[in-house]
């Protein structure tokens, strides 16, 4: 049997890879992808606690994860391609229009 | 021995392609590799015992948001980061940057790590403890969805609908009517 520590271990190398992308990454699409790297990694956490405790709850919020992500995903496309019509880039550093 | 072996090929494959998916200077290679650590990470909620979410990530994300992701690299046709002349104009250019958000991340799996070996009772078996039966239950998740959660689940129907209508209004041309 896999202890609960190793999925645990699979979601933290998960979430900071997601993290890093966020962070590293010079391209809206791919930072979007890194956030749906690290709600998949909070997702497997829910899934492994509920399974250690015999609970349903683990797997329930997981569909709302999932559900929200899907909205987060159309919302964010429109947005990404709302702003590459205007600037011709996907680069977060063109779109400095807030900035002084 | 059967689950273990399986439980290492699907969490190195997972791990594996979403590193590289941020290691992609193409946004349509980052993508199908996302795909495929999204497989790998529906075969660990097989071992999970919890086949209906293993199914929901194939159907929903694998299925439909990769696909949303898919049409819109492809719709934009701008394959590479054009990192070059945007990081020369930027005032906080240069790897300065960078490092901080590598340091950031490197910190965080560091943090998380420490806590997971401060916390106690991880060590026992996923499985050991409860029966499988009681998770992988399809009937009872649905009866707990539509009755404990029932509030939840029309909330998340209006979030879509908003979503789906922001999304048309926001990638609208202007000057449409």
């Amino acid at each position: 049997m896999i202890p609960l520590s190793h999925y645990l271990i699979v979601s933290v190398l998960l979430f900071a890879i997601g993290c890093a992308g966020v962070f590293l990454r010079r391209n809206v699409i791919t930072i979007l992808l890194s956030i749906e790297i690290m709600l998949n990694a909070v997702n497997l956490s829910f899934v492994a606690f509920g399974r250690a405790s015999g609970d349903l709850n683990g797997q329930i919020i997981t569909f709302f994860v999932m559900t929200v992500a899907a909205a987060e995903a159309a919302v964010g496309l429109a947005l990404v391609i709302a702003l590459f019509r205007h600037r011709e880039s996907l680069n977060p550093d063109a779109f400095t229009l807030l900035k002084w | 021995m059967f689950e273990t072996l399986s439980f290492y090929a699907l969490a190195g494959l997972a791990v594996v392609a979403s590193a590289l998916v941020i290691g992609q200077r193409n946004p349509m290679y980052s993508v199908l590799m996302l795909i495929a650590s999204f497989a790998g990470l529906s075969g660990l909620y097989i071992l999970l015992d919890a086949p209906f979410v293993a199914m929901a990530q194939i159907i929903i994300y694998a299925g439909a948001i990769m696909v949303l992701f898919l049409f819109v690299v492809m719709l934009l046709n701008a394959p590479q980061e054009d990192a070059a002349e945007w990081d020369r104009a930027h005032p906080f250019r240069g790897p300065g940057v960078g490092r901080f958000g590598a340091l950031l991340a490197a910190l965080l799996a560091v943090q998380l790590a420490w806590a997971l070996t401060a916390a106690t009772g991880l060590s026992a078996g996923v499985g050991e403890r409860t029966d499988a039966a009681t998770v992988s239950s399809i009937r009872a998740l649905g009866r707990m969805i539509f009755t404990d959660h029932g509030f939840a689940f029309e909330a998340t129907s209006i979030l879509i609908l908003v979503a789906m209508v922001g999304a048309v209004v926001l990638a609208r041309r202007e000057g449409d009517s």
